[in-house]
């Protein structure tokens, strides 16, 4: 491929504006917090999180982009969450996902 | 761990690290440096010049718009559409960076150095810690860590990328299944109260419905209208659960 000016400008645009967004929350937390309700603003802020991390495990888990992502990522996830109900170690969580995945894959699940 | 204790400054911010903690973030960002690895091999197999991805790793540090922005350039895409299609990926950090504010500095160049170190797991390793000491250690071990060795990664991937490394796939080692496990070892010590739980469990409810309806990246987005599922419940489940 051949790197031109646009491409610097989209580059730009693409590192200025993640670090725009990352700036961002922190500013709008400090706008709606603090004062007499602080208690229950920062339950809200936390909630936030929690709540896009939520997202961010069961899409991941099942989706690549739109597309569904198939059966091995799903179970290793499953087995995961089964591990994290049990109370197992994060080290044990996190190794079991992948061994799952990459063992069923190996078996030719897509 | 005891070369950083030499260091002040250092050794005041991990004081309250434990070796746990070290240890879970430690193979969390390994993993992280194993797709940064494929991430530089695949970029510069796919045609982008050497420093791209390696620059792109540094200045954006977001791992999937990294990935769709290299992609879509490659291919032919205008710079702008990638750079945008990139920026709607990472639209999450505000809903997450709201979350685990109390750890930015006010002010200064600490306040810049913490944004720019926000990932979700930067993010996920603070969010179950209530202690602020802890959470702050956590943040900003997580995010140092994860920026070090997600670079390490990307560079060396970049260097060998002509060679056998491009055809290497993180989802052989079932990478693509231990990300959204971290997030959840991470995320149920963090649900304390039946609020949160509702939170969580509308949350990824709202994600998945939106998946059809929402460009890639919006719906992680969008489960933060499961905070209303927790608030309403908040009213008559709260009060019997501390917190």
């Amino acid at each position: 491929m051949t790197w031109g000016a646009e491409h610097w400008v989209g580059l730009g645009v693409l590192a200025v504006a993640t670090f725009a967004l990352r700036l961002l929350g922190p500013w709008l937390a400090a706008r709606v917090g603090g004062g007499a309700r602080a208690e229950s603003t920062d339950a809200l802020l936390a909630g936030l999180a929690v709540a896009v991390l939520a997202g961010l495990v069961v899409t991941q888990a099942l989706f690549d982009g739109r597309e569904a992502a198939g059966w091995a990522r799903p179970l290793g996830v499953v087995v995961a969450g089964v591990l994290v109900w049990r109370r197992a170690p994060f080290l044990a969580v996190v190794l079991a996902a992948a061994a799952t995945t990459a063992l069923l894959r190996l078996l030719g699940l897509p | 761990m005891r070369s950083l204790n030499r260091t002040p400054g250092l050794a005041n911010r991990i004081r309250s690290v434990d070796r746990e903690l070290l240890r879970d973030v430690l193979l969390v960002c390994a993993a992280d440096g194993v797709v940064g690895l494929s991430f530089g091999a695949v970029a510069v197999a796919s045609g982008a010049p050497l420093w791209l991805p390696v620059l792109l790793s540094v200045v954006v540090f977001a791992g999937a718009s990294q990935f769709v922005f290299v992609a879509l350039v490659t291919g032919g895409s205008s710079p702008l559409v990638a750079a945008l299609t990139g920026t709607v990926l990472n639209a999450r950090m505000v809903p997450l960076g709201m979350g685990v504010a109390d750890v930015v500095p006010r002010s200064g160049w600490r306040r810049l150095l913490a944004a720019h170190l926000l990932t979700d797991e930067s993010a996920a390793f603070t969010l179950p810690r209530r202690d602020p000491g802890e959470r702050r250690s956590a943040f900003w071990l997580t995010g140092v860590l994860l920026f070090v060795l997600w670079n390490l990664g990307v560079m060396v991937g970049a260097g060998l990328g002509g060679t056998v490394l491009a055809s290497v796939d993180p989802a052989d080692l079932g990478l693509d299944a231990a990300f959204p496990a971290v997030l959840l070892a991470l995320l149920v010590p963090a649900l304390r109260t039946r609020a949160d739980r509702r939170t969580a469990v509308a949350g990824a409810a709202v994600a998945v419905a939106a998946v059809p309806v929402l460009p890639v990246g919006l719906p992680a987005v969008a489960a933060v209208l499961g905070v209303l599922a927790g608030r309403s419940g908040a009213r008559t489940g709260r009060r019997g659960e501390g917190s």
